[in-house]
């Protein structure tokens, strides 16, 4: 019997990977980068390949934050807000997981 | 007009039209193929490599049933190396661990498996196929043991909807990470069986609350793909996201279609492989472009707001209906037709059948296809 199944909720301390099956490569076509999944293509915007290029099962939602508001001298709380809408979001999709 | 147009996203392979299912809304075309006029492995092979070379994403893998072919596994491989992503659409009752174990060393990324029903002996009535249901529930667990992300797939209509809260159910018993609800589209086998397949107002009121409801409760568990039918609709779907936008398609015999429907359409010369490369059909034909963009669109589409959102709707369906594939889809409320669908709705939902007319290779039931004199 499989566990009944929950939604995971991302916070400052999830550490996130890609799903299995999951793929997410540049495209020499189309000249820029693609998720694909089960019968699913995501076109991440330049914001999102960068954050996307951070998930790797290692860094926390929490380091992924810190990296980018170095880099792109951002407010901290404005990228944390969003960064976890987004992976929550592809959490939901089940593109990325625990 | 071919210096808009990108490369496509997605190749529909129809490996065959060959099927242990006899289900009476097949999508398969009613002249179906025979084994003999299929593709061989070879030629599969270079459509995959030209396909890749033209920018295609995903591959998925289907038929009729595309566990028929021994060489499955050697062209999932062979897209696997040309980069493509592989999707396979089966039935799932072909489906045991010798063949699974093949497909996952060669590479598939995916199973979409369709289920009929919840009940067996329904299920297996709709299948026209004893004890498949049974198959189709050990078909879904291998696939889990494999650590396969898998989707089910429900095709839903009149004497099957009041189960679908149990549908969702057994998708989530399954361990499936997405559920297609999908209503019958009314082309070809479907088309000849509306009358016992098309679902009341009442029926599909409740089943899109069903969906919404399991949709918020199961946020994050399972997505659940649903579109209501063409028959209730207000507006027309985006067909294939617009006639040679995204996918193509190629029919067992090696005919390259913008959908898997359209071999049916009168007028056409569609291109086959056997003559031409993937690109220059998909840049080049006549038939791919005859449809594409916006400047072939009659009124009331021409001027739509919605002209590239729904792409004008489906060609299949307005020939289907009016005889002619370059009208407006009947299914819009703004379609000089909408009298048709909305007298055929009226006539087919007042007075259901039970009887199917199951799909086989060799009979091709009379469907109306013309306006009504």
């Amino acid at each position: 019997m499989n566990p009944a199944p929950a939604r995971v909720i991302v916070d400052g301390t999830s550490r996130l990977r890609f799903a299995p099956h999951v793929k997410f490569r540049h495209d020499e076509t189309r000249g820029r980068w693609i998720v694909l999944a089960p019968e699913r293509l995501l076109l991440p915007d330049d914001l999102a390949v960068e954050i996307l290029r951070l998930v790797d099962g290692s860094l926390s939602v929490d380091g992924i934050v810190d990296d980018l508001a170095r880099r792109f001298e951002a407010p901290r709380e404005v990228i944390a807000v969003d960064v976890t809408r987004m992976l929550q979001d592809l959490v939901d999709k089940a593109v990325l997981a625990p | 007009m071919s210096g808009e147009v990108g490369p496509p996203l997605a190749l529909l392979a129809e490996l065959t039209h060959r099927c242990p299912l006899r289900c009476p809304y097949c999508s398969n075309p009613l002249e179906l193929e025979r084994a003999s006029a299929e593709l061989d492995e070879a030629s599969w092979r270079r459509v995959l490599s030209e396909a890749a070379a033209l920018g295609v994403l995903q591959v998925h893998f289907s038929g009729g049933e595309p566990l028929v072919r021994r060489d499955l596994a050697a062209l999932v491989r062979h897209a696997g190396a040309a980069g493509l992503y592989s999707n396979l659409i089966t039935s799932g009752v072909l489906l045991d661990r010798t063949r699974l174990e093949e497909l996952v060393d060669a590479g598939l990324e995916h199973v979409q498996l369709s289920f009929q029903d919840t009940l067996p002996a329904s299920a297996d009535r709709i299948a026209g196929l004893a004890d498949a249901h049974r198959k189709k529930l050990a078909a879904a667990a291998l696939v889990r043991e494999a650590g396969l992300p898998l989707t089910v797939n429900a095709v839903v209509h009149r004497q099957n909807l009041e189960r679908l809260p149990d549908m969702i159910e057994l998708a989530l018993a399954l361990g499936a990470g997405r559920l297609e609800v999908a209503h019958v589209q009314y082309y070809g086998w479907a088309l000849a069986n509306r009358r016992a397949l098309l679902p009341s107002i009442e029926q599909l009121e409740r089943a899109t609350e069903t969906v919404e409801s399991a949709r918020r409760r199961l946020k994050g568990v399972l997505t659940i793909d649903y579109v209501v039918p063409d028959y209730y609709a207000q507006r027309p779907k985006a067909c294939m996201g617009g006639w040679g936008r995204q996918f193509l398609n190629v029919s067992p015999a090696g005919t390259v279609l913008p959908c898997h429907a359209a071999e049916s359409l009168p007028g056409f010369d569609f291109p086959s492989v056997k003559t031409a490369s993937l690109a220059e059909i998909w840049y080049r034909s006549e038939a791919f472009n005859r449809f594409r963009g916006t400047e072939w669109m009659p009124e009331p589409c021409h001027s739509c707001e919605r002209r590239e959102i729904d792409w004008g709707g489906c060609r299949c369906q307005a020939f289907q209906l009016t005889g002619d594939s370059a009208r407006t889809d009947p299914a819009c409320a703004l379609a000089p037709d909408r009298a048709l669908l909305d007298a055929a709705r009226e006539r087919d939902a007042a007075a259901p059948l039970r009887e199917f007319r199951y799909r086989q290779i060799g009979a091709v039931p009379a469907v109306e296809t013309r306006r009504a004199p």
